[in-house]
C-alpha cells in the first residue's frame, strides 16, 4: 500500500501555508506581551535629570543623590585627594579610563569637569553593588599603602577618588561618570549635558 | 450501602474509564524494582515539598502585597498579625531550602546508579529542566520580602544578564522593567513566582513522571527488570508501586516531616542560611550590605562566577562559566559512556571522580557563602598573582575539577574496568 499516491498536493500545500501563517501570527502576537515588560513611560520619566545643591558639601565629604534609582556620588575633593590620583596610577587597571564610560568633559586626569568636584555613579562595574568611602585613615582595614578611595563590600573591588579601579579587583572598568552640568557654583544637574538637553 | 457505592463507582467508571486506567498504569500495576533503597525516597519527597510550597504559597498570597512600598511591611504583618501567618511563612521558606536539599540528593542518586543512562535520557532532561525552573522560581521568590538581601541579590543576578555582549543592557532593562530593581521588577517577579513558573513546574513534573513510567524505574543494581518476566508477564523483580512503595514512601514522608517541623519551629532561619540576616532590613537602593551572598543552594555556581577573573575587561566569561556549569548537566547521558549503570559495578576511576565532584561541589558551595578573604591571603612578593585571596585560588581549583569531571567523562567512563552485572537484582 502506498500512501504517497493518495496525497492531494493542493490540500497539503494549503495545510503547510496555513501552518506557516499561523506560526507567524503566534510570533507576532507574542510581541505586545514581550514589549509590555520594557520600562514603562513612568519609569522612563523617573529617569529624568535631577538638580542637586552641593553648597553644603564640606571638603572631603561625599554626597549621595538618587538619579534613575541609582546612587550618584558627588565628592568635594581636597588637595590631598587630588594629589593621590597621580600616586596610584601604576596600580590601576585603566588609568586613562579608555574602556570606561564618561562624558567628554570628564575625559581628563581627574575625570571631572572641575578638578575638585567629582561626580560618578556609585555602582560597582562588577555586579552593581554600591561601594563605600574609605578615606586614607582607614589604613588598618585597607592595608598600609592605602591612600584613600572606595571599597566594594560585595567582591572586594577598590577604586581611587576618581572612581578608577585598582588592579586585581573583579570590577573590569572604572565607575561610570553620568552626564552633568553646573547651573551655578553650588547647583549641579545630574543626567543632563550642556550640549544635548534631556539626555 | 456497599452496593450503592459500587453502583456509583460503576456509573463513574463507565463514563470515564481512563481514571481507573491511569491509576493502574501509574500506581497499582506500575511495577517498580523490589530493591529500592534509602536513595529512592527523594523523588516522592520532592513531589510532596512541591505540594507544601503550592499550598503554603496560596495562603501567603492572601496577605502579601507585591508593591515596593508595602511588600516588606506586609511580610512583617504576616509574621506578627495574621493568625498563624508566621507558620505559613516559615513553612514556605523552610520548604524552599528543603526542596533543594531533596532535589540535590535525588540528582546524586541518579549519578550513583546511572539513572540518567539509556533509556532514561529524557527522564533526566526533564529533571534538569525542573531543576532550572526551580532555580528561577526560588530566585523570583527571594525578591518578594523586599529586604536588603532580596534587593541586592536580585540586583547582582539581573546584572549577570547585563554582561551579555551587545544586548546585555537592554536585556537587563527588559527583565527589570526599569533602570534599577524597582517596584516594576517586584511586581513582575511576583507574577512569575506565583503563576508562570509554578505552571511550568507542574507541567515538567508530569512530563518527568510520564517519561519515567514509560521506560520504568532504574534500581541500585542498574539492571533491567523487564528482561526476566514471570508467566503472568510481570517482571519477577518488580512489585506494584501501590501498595508497596506508597507505604515505603509514607515512612519517608513521616521522617522528613519530623525534621522539617523541627527546622520550621526551632531554627527557621538556620543561622542565616535559610533566611539571611540582612533580609530583616528593608531594601535600600542606595546602600549595599557589607557582604552579599545568595542563598546556600545557589552558592556553588556563585563561587564559579566569582572564581573566573575578568577577561578583556568583561565579566562575561565568569557568567558564561556559571551558565555552562549548569547547562552541562543536560549532556550527562551522552558524556557518561560506561557500559554499566550502577556504581556497584563501575571501576575505581568513576568512584574517585564522583567523590571528587561531591567534595568540590560542597566546597564551592561553602566558599560561595563566605567572603573571598575567609582563608586569608598568600604572600605575593613579586606581584604575580591577580588576587592574593587563598579562597579565590581554592575556588579556581575547584572550578577546574568541576568542569574536568564532565569534560573528561567520555574518556574515564569508557576506559575503566567494570565488574560483571548480574541478570537479576540483588537484595
Amino acid at each position: 500500500m502506498n500512501d504517497k499516491a493518495k496525497v492531494d498536493k493542493t490540500r497539503r500545500n494549503l495545510v503547510v501555508a496555513t501552518s506557516v501563517v499561523g506560526g507567524a501570527a503566534t510570533v507576532g502576537a507574542a510581541v505586545p506581551f514581550v514589549a509590555s515588560m520594557l520600562p514603562s513611560e513612568r519609569a522612563k520619566a523617573a529617569g529624568a535629570p535631577v538638580e542637586v545643591d552641593i553648597s553644603r558639601l564640606a571638603p572631603g565629604e561625599l554626597g549621595v543623590y538618587e538619579w534613575r534609582g541609582r546612587p550618584v556620588w558627588v565628592i568635594r575633593r581636597t588637595k590631598e585627594m587630588i594629589e593621590s590620583l597621580q600616586a596610584v596610577v601604576p596600580n590601576l587597571t585603566d588609568p586613562q579610563s579608555r574602556s570606561s564610560s564618561q562624558p567628554e568633559y570628564a575625559e581628563n586626569e581627574h575625570r571631572s569637569a572641575k578638578p575638585d568636584i567629582m561626580v560618578m555613579e556609585g555602582v560597582c562595574t562588577h555586579l552593581g553593588c554600591s561601594p563605600q568611602l574609605k578615606p586614607a585613615d582607614a589604613k588598618a582595614e585597607m592595608g598600609g599603602d592605602w591612600v584613600g578611595g572606595f571599597y566594594c563590600p560585595c567582591h572586594g573591588s577598590k577604586f581611587d577618588y576618581a572612581g578608577r579601579v585598582f588592579r586585581g579587583a573583579p570590577a573590569p572598568t572604572n565607575l561610570p561618570v553620568p552626564p552633568y552640568t553646573f547651573v551655578s557654583d553650588s547647583t549641579l544637574v545630574i543626567g543632563e549635558d550642556k550640549e544635548k538637553k534631556g539626555a | 450501602m456497599a452496593s450503592r457505592l459500587q453502583a456509583l463507582w460503576g456509573w463513574f467508571d463507565s463514563r470515564m474509564p481512563s481514571a481507573a486506567e491511569q491509576w493502574r498504569i501509574h500506581a497499582s500495576e506500575y511495577y517498580a524494582p523490589k530493591n529500592f533503597n534509602f536513595w529512592y525516597f527523594f523523588g516522592s519527597l520532592a513531589l510532596m515539598v512541591l505540594v507544601i510550597q503550592i499550598v503554603s504559597g496560596i495562603f501567603l498570597t492572601m496577605h502579601y502585597k507585591p508593591d515596593a512600598n508595602l511588600a516588606f511591611g506586609s511580610v512583617e504583618y504576616i509574621m506578627r498579625e495574621v493568625p498563624g501567618g508566621w507558620m505559613l511563612r516559615y513553612i514556605h521558606s523552610t520548604g524552599a531550602s528543603a526542596f533543594f536539599i531533596v532535589v540535590y540528593l535525588h540528582m546524586f542518586r541518579t549519578l550513583l546508579y546511572g539513572s540518567h543512562k539509556q533509556p532514561r535520557e529524557l527522564v533526566w532532561i526533564f529533571g534538569v529542566l525542573i531543576y532550572l525552573t526551580l532555580m528561577g522560581e526560588a530566585f523570583f521568590g527571594y525578591l518578594l520580602p523586599w529586604g536588603q538581601m532580596s534587593y541586592w541579590g536580585a540586583q547582582v543576578i539581573v546584572n549577570l544578564f547585563g554582561t551579555v555582549p551587545f544586548i546585555g543592557t537592554a536585556l537587563a532593562e527588559w527583565i527589570r522593567g526599569d533602570y534599577v530593581v524597582s517596584d516594576a521588577t517586584l511586581n513582575r517577579f511576583f507574577a512569575l513566582h506565583v503563576i508562570a513558573f509554578p505552571l511550568v513546574l507542574l507541567g515538567l513534573v508530569v512530563a518527568h513522571l510520564l517519561a519515567l513510567h514509560d521506560v520504568g524505574s532504574n534500581n541500585p543494581d542498574g539492571v533491567d527488570i523487564k528482561k526476566v518476566k514471570g508467566p503472568d508477564g510481570k517482571p519477577l523483580d518488580g512489585i506494584p508501586f501501590h501498595p508497596y512503595y506508597t507505604v515505603k514512601d509514607l515512612l519517608g514522608a513521616v521522617v522528613f516531616l519530623a525534621i522539617f517541623a523541627f527546622v520550621m519551629f526551632f531554627v527557621p532561619e538556620m543561622g542565616g542560611y535559610f533566611i539571611e540576616h540582612n533580609n530583616f532590613i528593608p531594601a535600600d537602593p542606595l546602600k549595599t550590605p557589607q557582604h552579599i551572598a545568595p542563598v546556600w543552594y545557589f552558592t556553588p555556581y556563585y563561587s564559579i562566577l566569582r572564581a573566573v577573573p575578568p577577561i578583556f575587561n568583561s565579566q562575561f566569561p565568569g557568567v558564561l562559566a556559571m551558565g555552562v556549569s549548569v547547562v552541562i548537566l543536560f549532556f550527562l547521558p551522552w558524556l557518561d559512556r560506561s557500559p554499566v549503570k550502577s556504581i556497584r559495578y563501575r571501576g575505581t576511576q568513576w568512584k574517585v571522580w564522583l567523590a571528587l565532584f561531591v567534595v568540590v561541589f560542597v566546597l564551592l558551595g561553602y566558599l560561595g557563602v563566605k567572603p573571598t578573604t575567609v582563608w586569608g591571603q598568600f604572600p605575593d612578593p613579586w606581584g604575580m598573582l591577580d588576587t592574593k585571596d587563598v579562597a579565590t585560588w581554592v575556588a579556581r581549583l575547584c572550578t577546574v575539577i568541576y568542569f574536568l569531571f564532565f569534560f573528561l567523562m567520555p574518556w574515564y567512563t569508557a576506559r575503566e574496568k567494570v565488574k560483571p552485572v548480574p541478570e537479576r537484582v540483588t537484595v
